[in-house]
Formats: C-alpha cells, structure tokens, sequence
C-alpha cells in the first residue's frame, strides 16, 4: 500500500506480553505511517491500542519486532526518537498544582531551552491554543477541554515531527472536542505527522487519512475511511414507516427497487436496503413507495458507519472486545 | 570530555527544575508539610505536658522533653517517606511519569529532583519542629556546630528515606496501597529509640529497636544536641554517630539503584 522505506513510523511484527498477563497485548502489530499524514489506530478497549503507542514513543519495551520513528530505531535510539516525537497520553499528564504557563515553562525546561526561550515558547503556546487567560489558574481547575489543550501544548514544546496521541478527545464534550480536532489539523498543516488512538469512529472518519482497525494486538483491516466504509458495501436507504402492520410491504417494494439484502426491523419499524450514493436513487424509493401507498414517518440516505465497519470485520461490535 | 560535562550540567538542571516543581507543591498545597508534621507536634503537646512525667519516669530519664525532641525529628524524618510515595505513585498514575520520560531529559532527574524537594521540605520539618520544641524549653547544650552536626545527620537520614518512598511510588499501583505501606512505617518508627529508650523494652525486642536505623540518627542526635538518654552497652549504641552515617548511606546503596533501575525500565 505505502512504501515502506518513505514511512515516518514503521513497527514489523511488534510482540509484547506483560509480564504479569498471559495473553500478549501486542501480537505481531505492523504498521506504516506516512510523513505529513493522520493516522488513526481504531479499536474496542483492551486492543492494544495504547500499548502500540508507548512502544512506538518508546515506553514499553517490546519482545520482538522492530519500530523505527523519524528514521531512529525506538530500542537502540530512544533518545533521538525522543528528541523527534511528542505523546499526550490516554491521560493528561500535567502538574495538577502548577498553572498552564508554569507547566509548559517546566516541559521546555526538560526540553533543554534556556530559560528565556522557555519562557517565550511557553507564552506561544498559551496563546495558541486559547490558555493565556488561564495561564496562572492552577490545572486542576481547568475544565476537561483546557485540559487537553494544555497537555497538546505541553507535547508540542519541539515542534515534533511526529505526535503520538492516546485518545485525545475521550471525556470531552462535543465543542472541546472540536476544539482539539482544529488543533490536530493545524499541526497536521505545518507538517507534523499524527498517528492518533480512538474508539470513536466519527473522530477516526473526520480526522485520519488511513485508518488501521486493532483487535487483539494486531492490525485486521487498514485504508482509508471511504475505503473501509466501502468494504461493508455502499450506502443504504433507511425507511421508517408510519403503520407496524406495513413493514412487510415496505420491505417488499425496496427489495422490488434496490435489491437484496434488507435489513428488517419490525420493533423499530425500519427497512435498510442497499443504495447507489446518488440522490436520484433516493428519489426513486420515495416513488415507489409513495405509489405504493405507504405512509412514510421518515426516510434518510445512510453511509455506513465505521461501526458497521468493525461489525463487518470481526463479527462483533466494538466494546464487546473485552475478556 | 565537553560532552559528558554538558551532559552532566543539564542532568544538574534537570534535577534543579523538578526540585522547583516539587517545592511549589510546598507553597501552593501546604497540606502535605502539615501531613507529615501533625503527628509529631502533636506528639511535643501530648508528650510535652500530659504524659510527659510518666513517661520520664518509666523510662529512666529525668528531662523527658530533651530526650523527646530528637526521637520526634528523627520520626519527622520517616514520616516524610509517605508523601514521597504518594507524589511518585500518583505522577506515575497519572501519566506524568510517562511524559518525563518521553522527554529528552537526564533520565533519573525526575527521582533526583524528588530527592532534592524532601530534603529541602525536611529543613522545614525540623525548623518548625525545633521552633515547637524551643516554646516548650527544650535546649540543645552543646553548642551551634553540635546541634548543626546532628541537623545534618538527620537530613542525611531523610534522604536516604526519600528513596524508600520514591522506590514504593514506583512499584505500588495506587495512592491506597501506598498508605497499606504508610502504615507500617508508624510502628517501625516507634520500635527505636525515639519515645522510650530501648533499654525500657522487652529483650527480645530491644535488639530489633537498636538496630533500627533511626535509633542510630536518635542516639547521634541526643548526643549532639547533649540532651539526657540512656544509652544501652551494645556495639550499635555504643557506635551511634558511625552508624548514623553507614545506615543511610546503606539505605541509599540498595534504593537509588533499585528506583532508577524501575523508573528506566520500560517494562512497566
Ligand atoms: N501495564 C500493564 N500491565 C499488564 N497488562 C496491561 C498493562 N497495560 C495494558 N495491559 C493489558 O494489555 C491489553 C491491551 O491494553 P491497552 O491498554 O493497550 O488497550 P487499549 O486499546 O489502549 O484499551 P483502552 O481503549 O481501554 O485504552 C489489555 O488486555 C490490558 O489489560
Ligand atoms: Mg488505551
């Protein structure tokens, strides 16, 4: 798919098993990344996710594979990788007393910057991402947003070539949210690379250009969103009729206009059947089932969600992945 | 040669910006100083006036306020190691540990710069202490170089608790499990020459308590500072001030290396 030699974050056969668990976390995981790129790891909890990126940011120590991150082997280099990569963890890993200014004048102290360039580079910061009115409040009393903000900000102290982040907007409501996908493009547009872990699968489809879905500690499906939507089929028409007892007949007539396979739903009163992506072939399902005399209560075209996605690939349904 | 005396002066930063980090805990969260010294001033107040004479009596001391004050610093000292660990184990709970590490930074500044902060946090201990102490008459009588001498051994012993508590932090997985240790620590501290002498206890117990580091720096200390204590015939009594330095240093052998070994693994 991408060749391997131009990948900024390229992981063969990593294997790890904590030494406390039976079962390895991570299972022969492989991945290619490509430079200037969004690439998100999606799966349920207990994939592995999280720990594909602390042995990628080189926080685990694997048993075997190999991972190189911006041209440096992760186990023989770990300082040149760390000099090249920012990681906000799962979560947020900031000095809760100190305020956000004192936070990231601490982080780029660690980054080595002398005191004044700390300084300045803390102040950028703050205003970059909407902090420097909170700058002296200590973290603790951020909102869950803020937070987050803070904490890409702390990781973003080097301009590093590649960020590693560990489900960046889990927790927040849908405006913060947004806040930090902005935030994400913006470094994705000054040339950053971004490989992100999520459960959500809008964040996954709105964000990333590939997509790789984890179970059990390795890759089972990778491309882009669109491609994997497609893999489940095209879209579908969603009829919702007004009369239980007209179901059936719903049913009938998209199978007579789409074809196969429906997707019945007596309880919910709800027919799916497969649909080109154009409007016309809407419109020709509202004919028909207008000449058919049904009354509609509602009737929507659906893409596939990324859900369905996962669905279609392991035969379960996110979140049922742990045990 | 330049590189490595670069690299140790950033190492030497490092550790100064954590230590910054970990005394404006200090400033902005005062509940962890008053944490560690509550029991002890409560202990001057209790000791100090209610059972104080009783106390004196059975022991076989006449001043009991001047034998008190050192066995309370000393237990000042041990105290210390509980907020160690819950700092460290929450940092790492967090994922602030993680953070640390991911940055291009002297790898065991983090659990220096904790080192650093107790060390400093523990002067204040025994400032306020002393000052406590000082209200209710107690005296050191052998003079200021004495009475630094056995400040000193004190510090020297915080230290070495420091890296107790910062190997705990980093093997326990919850601020709970550290408290489970934190309490033992309380009895360990008591079974020493900090409240009766250890020539008071039972025989089979006294041994133990002599042998406790802490006996060691409570013993040097008492002498230092010339307050009364009954100091038992045995070689580890009778040796006070050279144990006083070894214990610590012997503490600091084992748990440095054990803590950063754990900090560095990745293996966590
Ligand atoms: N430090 C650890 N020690 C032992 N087992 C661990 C450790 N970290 C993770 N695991 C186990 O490894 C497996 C993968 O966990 P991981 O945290 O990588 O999954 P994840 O995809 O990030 O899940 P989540 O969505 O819940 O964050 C799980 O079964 C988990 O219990
Ligand atoms: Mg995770």
């Amino acid at each position: 798919m991408t060749g391997t030699t131009e990948a900024v974050i390229l992981a063969e056969g990593v294997r790890k098993t904590y030494p406390s668990r039976s079962r390895p976390s991570l299972d022969g995981f492989d991945l290619a990344v490509r430079p200037g790129t969004v690439h998100a790891l999606l799966g349920p909890n207990g994939a592995g996710k999280t720990t594909a990126v602390r042995a990628m940011a080189t926080l685990v120590r694997f048993d075997a594979g190999r991972v190189r991150v911006a041209g440096c082997d992760v186990a023989s280099e770990s300082r040149r990788v760390r000099e090249r990569i920012g990681l906000t963890g799962q979560y947020a890993a900031l000095d809760e007393v100190l305020g956000g200014r004192r936070n990231l004048e601490m982080f780029a102290r660690l980054h080595h910057l002398r005191p004044g360039a700390a300084r300045a580079r803390a102040a950028e910061l703050l205003e970059r991402f909407g902090l420097a009115d909170a700058a002296e409040r200590p973290v603790r009393q951020y909102s869950g947003g803020m937070r987050r903000r803070l904490d890409l900000a702390a990781s973003l102290i080097l301009d590093p070539r590649v960020l590693f982040l560990d489900e960046p907007t889990t927790g927040l409501d849908p405006r913060s949210r947004a806040e930090v996908w902005r935030a994400v493009r913006d470094l994705v547009d000054r040339g950053t690379t971004v490989l992100l872990t999520t459960q959500y699968l809008e964040e996954a489809d709105r964000l990333a250009d590939t997509v790789s879905v984890v179970e059990a500690g390795r890759v089972i499906a990778e491309g882009p969103p669109e491609e994997l939507k497609r893999r489940v089929g095209g879209s579908r028409v969603e009829v919702v009729v007004a009369d239980p007892s007209e179901v059936d007949k719903a049913a009938e007539v998209l199978g007579r206009v789409c074809g196969a396979p429906l997707d019945v739903d007596p309880d919910t009163q709800t027919v799916r059947a497969p649909v080109g992506g154009r409007g016309s072939e809407l419109a020709k399902v509202v004919r028909a089932l207008d000449e058919a005399g049904l009354e509609v209560e509602d009737i929507a075209l659906r893409r596939p969600s990324l859900d369905e996605v996962f669905l279609s690939l392991t035969g379960r349904r996110t979140g049922e992945g742990e045990g | 040669m330049n590189a490595t005396v670069r690299r140790l002066g950033w190492a030497l930063s490092d550790t100064g910006v954590v230590a910054r980090r970990y005394l404006s805990h200090l400033v902005h969260k005062p509940d962890e100083l008053i944490g560690t010294l509550l029991i002890p001033v409560l202990a001057v107040l209790l000791f100090g006036f209610v059972f104080g004479e009783t106390m004196g009596a059975a022991a076989g001391v006449d001043d009991y306020r001047d034998f008190l004050m050192p066995g309370l610093f000393a237990l000042t000292m041990a105290f210390g190691i509980g907020n160690t660990t819950i700092a460290v184990v929450s940092d790492a709970g967090r994922g602030v540990i993680d953070r640390f590490r991911t940055l291009p930074m002297a790898p065991s500044a983090l659990l220096a710069g904790r080192s650093v902060s107790d060390v400093v946090a523990g002067v204040v201990d025994l400032a306020v202490l002393a000052g406590m102490g000082l209200l209710i008459g107690w005296r050191w009588n052998e003079g200021w170089p004495s009475a630094l001498a056995a400040l000193g051994l004190l510090l020297w012993l915080r230290l070495a608790f420091t890296w107790i508590g910062i190997y705990l932090g980093l093997v326990v997985r919850s601020p709970e499990a550290a408290m489970k240790f934190f309490s033992l620590v309380f009895p360990l501290a008591m079974v020493a020459d900090t409240f009766v002498p250890t020539s008071s206890m039972p025989g089979w117990l006294a041994p133990l308590a002599e042998w406790n580091p802490l006996s060691a720096t409570v013993v040097a200390a008492r002498d230092l500072f010339g307050s009364p204590g009954v100091v038992s015939d045995s070689w580890v009594a009778q040796n006070a001030l050279l144990m006083a330095l070894v214990w610590p240093l012997v503490l600091l052998a084992v748990f440095v290396p054990l803590a950063v070994h754990r900090y560095r693994s990745a293996a966590r």
